[in-house]
């Protein structure tokens, strides 16, 4: 059974169809690559998994339970074990790391300080943050910044991981940092969505890649053979752009 | 000019002394609690304006309505129609009362802009993060929109405050026993005018002055405190 099944799923904004039939599934500990055109759908795909956009059909089911977002305890649970990651970090600007960190584990989920503070100190030191518990968002670099966002997410202790083009809002000397971060949490085993542009780090560390475009799934498969040798027209022209560069 | 010096002695005897400093302290009363209280009300109104969902229309509406009619009357015809309309079920209804009840409906709708516009100052994607993590929308309100939007908000409803010290004066016209009212009293017991409201003119400018540097104060700390400062704008 995959850990996260997503079926002819369906959203729009007003009358404008985003998702229109998207089927995808993401097996447990896998990692799973949505690339695309802008405006293909891949943020909106993200956010209607985490509730911020409502789906219009279709269903998601996380480890065989299907979700129902017109339900606010379903949504709930589905929140619990969905974290995600925005590309512009959107950090609490009015708290500090150690905070911006501990907010929701400590208060939401009313989980004991202590123990989400200890937690939150080994997970800032695996994201070289060690130093910066009480710095404040706007006393960091951008590649600092997303890291905090990781480390938010990562201490909701969360099942599945989603990550919106977490790199493409960083100076590049500052993208490495952050890859590598990645890195580590797919060789754990955590199952991941991840949107992104970089393809190098697409092609290494994720099992499948996703093609969209114009809010469907064009291609699927493996990134050999997504990226390096796509049958499809749309996704031989988007692949030829972006290599080229 | 004589009669004015000559009076001098006669009218600031301790009795009229005291008597000014309680209609100033009536006046900062209906004003402060008056002001805060609309504050604490506009408040709710600014929550409700923003509950989303559809059962939540009506209520959504009432609150529109409030904000965008009682900004539009003049302060000195809310009072007559709190008057009234009180004097319509109570009969001997405290002014003072009627007064306050009038400074509240008044302030809740100016304050109500002030206080939403604030709110939403803060950038939508922080509230959009604490949404994705299950805060609720309480959560949400008084954990991450409440304090960066403090800055924004209390400068402009102390500027407000300060300036309905003034416009408390037209309460005098109910009959509230305020400082205008007993200056008024003071020229009818045959001080000159312009003796008394000079005198008048200078204790609203000695109530107003200290609250408007304290105002300024506030701002400029507000705006160097780390904590509250807002999000940069994203490009
Ligand atoms: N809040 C919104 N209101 C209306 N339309 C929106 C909104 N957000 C996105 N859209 C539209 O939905 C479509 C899909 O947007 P989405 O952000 O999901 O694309 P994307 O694949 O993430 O693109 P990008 O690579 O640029 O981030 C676009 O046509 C976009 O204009
Ligand atoms: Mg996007």
């Amino acid at each position: 059974m995959p850990h996260l099944d997503i079926i002819d799923l369906n959203a729009s904004y007003g009358s404008v169809g985003v998702l229109k039939g998207v089927n995808l599934s993401v097996e447990r500990g896998e990692v799973v690559s949505l690339v695309g055109p802008s405006g293909s759908g891949k943020s909106t795909l993200l956010r209607v998994l985490v509730g911020l956009t409502p789906p219009s059909g279709g269903r998601i089911v996380v480890d065989g339970t299907t979700i129902d977002y017109r339900s606010k305890s379903s949504l709930k649970a589905a929140r619990d074990r969905m974290a995600i990651v925005f590309q512009q970090y959107n950090l609490f600007q009015n708290m500090d790391v150690m905070r911006n960190v501990t907010i929701a584990p400590v208060q939401i989920k009313g989980r004991q300080r202590a123990e989400v503070e200890a937690d939150a100190t080994k997970i800032l030191a695996r994201m070289g943050l060690a130093d910066k518990h009480h710095s404040y968002p706007d006393q960091l670099s951008g590649g600092q910044q997303q890291r905090v966002a990781l480390a938010r997410a990562l201490a909701l202790k969360p099942e599945i991981l989603l990550l919106d083009e977490v790199t493409s809002a960083l100076d590049p000397e500052l993208v490495n940092e952050v890859l590598d971060a990645i890195r580590a949490l797919a060789a754990e085993g955590m199952t991941m969505l991840i949107v992104s542009h970089e393809m190098a780090f697409v092609k290494e560390v994720s099992s499948k890649v996703v093609m969209m475009d114009k809010g469907q799934v064009v291609e699927a498969g493996p990134p050999r053979e997504i990226i390096d040798a796509p049958k499809t027209d749309r996704a031989k022209e988007f692949f030829g752009k972006i290599l080229r560069h | 000019m004589e009669r004015i010096i000559a009076q001098l002695p006669r009218f600031f005897s301790p009795e009229n002394i005291y008597f000014l400093l309680q209609g100033m302290a009536m006046t900062l009363t209906l004003t402060i609690v008056g002001c805060v209280l609309g504050f604490l009300l506009a408040f709710i109104i600014v929550y409700v304006r923003q509950t989303p969902g559809w059962w939540a229309v009506p209520m959504r509406l009432v609150a529109i309505a409030y904000v965008e009619i009682f900004r539009r009357i003049p302060f000195l015809v809310v009072t007559y129609l709190v008057l009234f309309f009180i004097a319509a079920f109570v009969k001997q209804a405290s002014v003072f009362v009627i007064a306050l009840v009038a400074i509240c409906i008044y302030s809740t709708a100016y304050t109500a802009d002030i206080i939403r516009g604030g709110f939403e100052s803060v950038a939508r994607q922080q509230i959009e993060a604490a949404t994705a993590m299950n805060f609720s929308r309480w959560q949400t309100l008084t954990k991450v929109i409440m304090p960066q939007s403090w800055p924004v908000i209390l400068p402009p409803a102390i500027v407000f405050m300060v300036s309905f010290i003034k416009d408390t004066s037209l309460v005098s016209q109910v009959g509230v026993f305020e400082l205008t009212f007993r200056g008024k009293e003071l020229n009818n017991a045959g001080f000159s005018g312009v003796l008394v409201f000079g005198t008048i003119a200078l204790l609203y400018f000695v109530m107003s002055y200290p609250l408007t540097r304290f105002g300024a104060w506030l701002e400029q700390r507000l705006a160097a405190s780390r904590h509250h400062r807002p999000q940069r704008q994203l490009r």
